[in-house]
């Protein structure tokens, strides 16, 4: 398979709008024949549905949750990045593009990133329209910060919930269209499986998560907006129901997927306190900009952390990227932090964690001023570990956070099924291997609102005259089946482990090997620890009550299936990487003081995937990334 | 979608309000005329009973009776229908503690309301329907002599006693319900919003005892311990 | 720890609920409450009975989706928490816990602790929005907001959409959280627009799904997660006023 990014030929800057001139349109009285359906409604499908059908497409939207206010996004906090230049500080497109580019350690599209910047400018007015209420000066001029390790002040955001005002804008404009009968949206349904008629996706197959009824939906054209699958960690910053299942079965159906270890592992979150913990909490990534992260020079430090004096503190971050300090990329916060860890510099009672310690902020600006900057995230700790970080530092660790990779998808956010977009996190296109901070609602929205509107009319434009398949196409019939014999599969096997015990089994093994930092050795026995589990899985695997009705365990199972073949793959990823770029740390290919040895000789390509069948190695599919306009650089932060 | 602003919760919460409101600036004129009766007896009859025909003759102050008495059915009327709605809507929880996180009279306005209305029943009948219909003496300035049947009625301890704890049960009725009727009629600023609720547990304290005074004191004055 | 608890289980809508009684051994002190039930459903389904269903997802305070009430409380007996963020440590050694489901007319149980707040999204749907489609809105910076009205409209935007407001409230009035969304929009110039014709709006569909009258007794404050205040309530009602008057 020759995988075509179908990047339109032209200078950097104007290839967006060159597609834009150039794509095809549908005229608006024909655009209620062509339905879409989309999945998930976060920032993403939320917008998307929202921009689509304001345009005259019938939209059909489904989520999981019981209302489209409730999905991840609804979570992030730090904020959204534009390069809007506000701050008279040297911002602008392509200064955004480059660093986004940089960042994700040039594995990603030099066209798709600089769109991304391009459109940032339109999503803030988009954003403030709708009543996003942004962090303003006191004049009334929107206010911006610094982030993730940028250089610029491009990060506009709303205290520390900008994600869910940026959701809750979207979600709005969706519901609006919901009222006029232009978007039909259906809750606490999931997505089991994708239709494929003749090569094209043609329609899906979901469950009524409140009735365990299957239904079958048809459209010329099916958005995925389903998000990252981190949870597949087990302990991860993510949402308990995020999944990989409606990726994964496009997947099966045909779609490719790229990069999928690719996985953000962000450094500032809260330590596991014991085996029951079901998720690990994020604590903002705003708090590196005053907080110090050390660890104690002694191993097996017995004493509290602040009867350890000065001399005997280790600030690694600060030692070992003196230009960043403790504003490092996440990936190298991340790395560093578990390099202190393994080595037994832990600290807390698990020995999992590091301090970010903020008694240097305090003496210097006095507690009221980090009590107006943090307040609430100091109270949030409290509430959750008991602690007073006023008083003691914080205990922080690592933890999934993002997911870079996704369904393979071209300059169009086409998958390579025809008629499948994929958009938001559950795509790979914009982030490389590794996303800055404030990049991900970025891009959600920019699919959603600027990006997805125009291609899929292109698409959709060549659509109109192709045959209308129906719901009772044989190929429904045949997916229903196969659907409906799963889920009575899982029930079936009535043995003594929950989906939640295999969930937790399968993420320690994955953080592991397939984590932080990976080996060939290691990989090659998380495939093989995957494998016995997977068996185990259908031997062993207990679920309650029946298909037909409320059934949150049977939900689950079918999530923990699939993850038990996603992570295989995520294992095969990572092994036919030899390099380390981003996220993707490869403990043989380092420089001698332990940073990331790209190789852009060899892997300067997106690895994307083809399903070969059950118990077949998947196949690879290199996209190679020509990059036209910028210089490959080292990525050094030190 | 149909808007009938005449049955929408927030209108009949406004009739509440306004008709609230009313009651309050009319039980401080109230007040304020009854504190005659804290004067020396001779001069206290005298006012008392010139201030009663006033306001039994003036053309205006009668005017102002009338929409006194819609005012007083209205809200009880209302209130009536408001706590049937709010019956059907209400939840049952087996094992309820939500009381922790409200005062007892903001939950309890209509237990408050209806003891005023029974109070209200006995204050007419014995007042205002003497005074109205009933065959009274006159004083020597030719004025029915209400002052004297005000102090015969206070004769009784019990009597007195009904009086004092119908106006606790004014002073919580009003402590509430002050305030909620102006957050009803829409007063959002933080800042006044604050004064207008210091002004409402005032005003509440105020006419709860001036009113709750007049009884004890007469009784004490007159009768003695 | 040990604990007793007393669980609202209840198959769907239209069959009658009962507390159900389960005791618990090692509970640890920093387990979230979710995890609690989390431990408990996985000994149910080890045992072969039904888990307890419950709403929940981000287990970090800002999605909504958790809500119950905990010894007779929305969110249980500490302030400013959703479900997910209130931890065992909070209750005593062998304490008898009552978990039953958010309750109001408009609010109808699914199953056990799972309710129906479908309404909410009505709600909003009938106006709880600026209309902007997307592409047009001018330059953000052409319209300027002082800092103390774009915090003022974050206050009021903060809300989740749990429903603790409306269950924990004698009427089950959802003036709360139907006000917050009024504030939020009307508070910001670019939300006047509309505002009439949506507080009219949201008004109406609030009541025609069944929420009861306010009565300012101001407990949906004080049990709401993110503290919104009661002043959005009056700010409605003063909206509602206004716009009922001058509607042409």
């Amino acid at each position: 398979m020759k995988l075509d990014a179908k990047i339109p030929a032209g200078p950097l800057a104007d290839k967006w709008s060159s597609y834009k001139e150039h794509a095809k349109l549908v005229n608006p009285a024909n655009r209620k024949k062509l339905p879409v359906i989309i999945i998930g409604t976060g920032l993403s499908g939320a917008s998307a549905a929202a921009s689509l059908a304001e345009q005259g497409y019938p939209v059909t939207s489904f989520c999981f949750q019981d209302s489209a206010r409730r999905a991840h996004s609804v979570a992030a906090q730090g904020g959204v990045n534009a390069a809007k230049n506000y701050q008279n500080d040297g911002d602008s497109v392509y200064r955004m593009f480059y660093d986004t580019l940089k960042g994700g350690d040039f594995r990603s599209r030099e066209a798709n990133v600089y769109r991304l910047a391009e459109c940032s400018l339109n999503l803030i007015d988009q954003a403030v329209a709708q009543g996003v209420p942004f962090a303003r000066e006191y004049g009334g001029y929107l206010s911006n910060r610094s982030f993730g390790g940028v250089q610029v002040s491009r990060t506009f955001y709303a205290r520390g919930q900008t994600g869910q005002q940026l959701l809750l804008g979207a979600y709005q404009a969706l519901m609006k269209q919901v009222d006029l009968k232009k978007v039909t949206l259906h809750t606490r349904h999931e997505m089991l499986d994708l239709v494929v008629v003749d090569g094209k996706a043609k329609g899906v197959i979901v469950r009524n998560l409140d009735s365990g009824e299957i239904e079958r939906y048809a459209a010329p054209a099916v958005v995925i907006a389903t998000g990252g699958f981190g949870k597949i960690y087990y302990l991860s910053t993510l949402a308990m129901g995020c999944n990989a299942s409606a990726i994964w079965r496009a997947h099966k159906r045909g779609a490719l997927m790229a990069c999928p270890s690719w996985t953000q592992i962000h450094p500032t979150c809260l330590p596991q306190a014991g085996d029951y913990q079901s998720k690990l909490t994020l604590m903002s990534e705003s708090l590196r900009n005053d907080g110090r992260i050390w660890v104690p020079k002694l191993k097996d430090e017995k004493r509290e952390a602040n009867a350890i004096p000065e001399e005997e503190r280790d600030y690694y971050l600060e030692r070992r990227y003196p230009s960043f300090g403790n504003l490092a990329p996440r990936d190298i916060a991340s790395r560093a932090a578990k390099e202190r860890i393994d080595a037994g510099f832990g600290v807390g009672k698990q020995r999992n964690a590091v301090y970010l310690d903020f008694s240097k902020v305090i003496k210097e600006q006095g507690i009221d001023k980090v009590k107006e900057k943090y307040g609430n995230l100091f109270s949030m700790y409290k509430k959750i570990t008991a602690d007073d970080a006023y008083a003691a530092p914080m205990k922080i660790s690592p933890a999934a956070h993002f997911s870079m990779g996704g369904l393979w998808v071209d300059y169009e956010l086409m998958t390579t099924i025809p008629g499948l977009f994929a958009v938001g996190e559950a795509n790979f296109a914009d982030h490389g291997a590794n996303r800055l901070g404030a990049n991900s609602l970025l891009q959600a929205s920019v699919d959603g609102y600027f990006i997805l509107p125009y291609t899929l009319a292109n698409y959709l434009a060549g659509e109109l005259k192709a045959e209308k398949i129906t719901t009772k196409h044989p190929q429904f019939d045949l997916a229903e089946k196969e659907v409906k014999e799963q889920l009575a599969k899982l029930i079936k096997i009535k043995g003594t482990k929950t989906a939640d015990d295999f969930h937790k089994e399968l993420g320690k093994l994955l953080y592991d090997k397939c984590g932080l930092s990976r080996s060939a050795a290691g990989l090659k026995e998380a495939i093989a620890g995957i494998q016995v589990l997977r068996a185990a899985f259908y031997k062993e695997l207990i679920v309650s009550g029946e298909p037909g009705e409320i059934n949150a365990e049977l939900e689950k199972a079918g999530r923990v299936a699939d993850y038990l073949e996603i992570s295989e793959l995520m294992c095969h990823d990572a092994l036919s990487r030899e390099e380390s770029c981003g996220a993707h740390f490869r403990e043989e290919y380092q420089t001698p003081d332990g940073e990331a040895l790209r190789n852009d000789e060899k892997f300067c390509y997106v690895s994307a995937w083809e399903w070969a069948g059950k118990d077949i190695e998947p196949v690879l599919h290199p996209e190679p990334l020509v990059f036209e306009f910028v210089k490959l650089s080292v990525r050094s932060y030190s | 979608m149909k808007i009938n602003l005449l049955t929408s919760t927030l209108s009949r919460k406004n009739l509440m309000a306004l008709t609230g409101l009313f009651l309050c600036f009319f039980l401080l004129i109230h007040l304020l005329g009854n504190l005659q009766l804290l004067l020396p007896a001779a001069k206290a009859s005298e006012m008392f009973n010139w201030y009663s025909d006033l306001l039994s003759t003036n053309i205006f102050i009668m005017m102002i009776s009338y929409v006194l008495y819609f005012c007083l059915i209205a809200h009880a009327v209302d209130a009536l229908v408001i706590t049937l709605k709010n019956k059907k809507t209400a939840a049952k929880y087996v094992y309820d503690d939500r009381k922790q996180v409200s005062k007892w009279y903001s939950r309890n306005m209509g237990i408050l309301g209806s003891l005023l209305l029974i109070f209200l029943v006995i204050h007419f009948k014995d007042f205002w329907y003497v005074y109205k219909f009933g065959a009274l003496p006159y004083d020597r300035n030719g004025h029915k002599d209400l002052y004297a049947i005000v102090v015969n009625a206070f004769k009784s301890w019990w009597y007195v006693l009904i009086y004092v704890l119908a106006m606790i049960a004014l002073g919580y009725h009003l402590l509430h319900g002050f305030k909620s009727a102006v957050r009803t009629l829409g007063l959002y600023h933080p800042r006044y919003a604050g004064y207008v609720q210091v002004f409402g547990i005032f005003y509440s304290y105020a006419l709860s005892i001036g009113f709750a005074i007049i009884p004890i004191y007469v009784h004490l004055t007159q009768f003695g311990l | 720890m040990k604990i007793h608890l007393k669980i609202w289980r209840q198959k769907d809508a239209s069959t009658k609920g009962k507390l159900v009684d389960y005791d618990l051994d090692q509970v640890d002190q920093n387990m979230s409450f979710l995890e609690m039930i989390d431990t408990l459903n996985k000994q149910l389904i080890l045992k072969g009975d039904t888990p307890v269903e419950f709403d929940h997802d981000c287990r970090e305070g800002i999605c909504g989706s958790c809500g119950m009430m905990i010894n007779g409380q929305a969110h249980g007996p500490v302030p400013g928490l959703t479900v997910c963020q209130l931890h065992m440590r909070e209750f005593a050694a062998n304490e008898t816990i009552y978990v039953e489901p958010f309750r109001a007319l408009a609010f109808p149980v699914k199953r056990d602790l799972k309710v129906d707040r479908s309404s909410f999204d009505r709600i909003i749907q009938s106006g709880g929005y600026i209309t902007a489609n997307t592409g047009q809105p001018q330059e953000a910076n052409a319209q300027l907001i002082t800092h103390e009205i774009a915090e003022a409209a974050f206050d009021s935007a903060a809300c989740i959409g749990c429903g603790a407001c409306v269950a924990t409230c004698k009427n089950s009035s959802a003036a709360l959280f139907t006000s917050a969304k009024i504030s939020h929009l009307v508070k910001l110039p670019q939300g006047k627009q509309e505002a009439a014709k949506r507080v009219l709006k949201m008004v109406a569909q609030m009541d025609a799904e069944g929420f009861g009258h306010c009565s300012n007794t101001e407990a949906c404050e004080a049990k709401c997660p993110q503290g919104i205040s009661v002043l959005n309530i009056a700010r409605m009602n003063w909206e509602h006023l206004k716009a009922a008057i001058f509607k042409d």
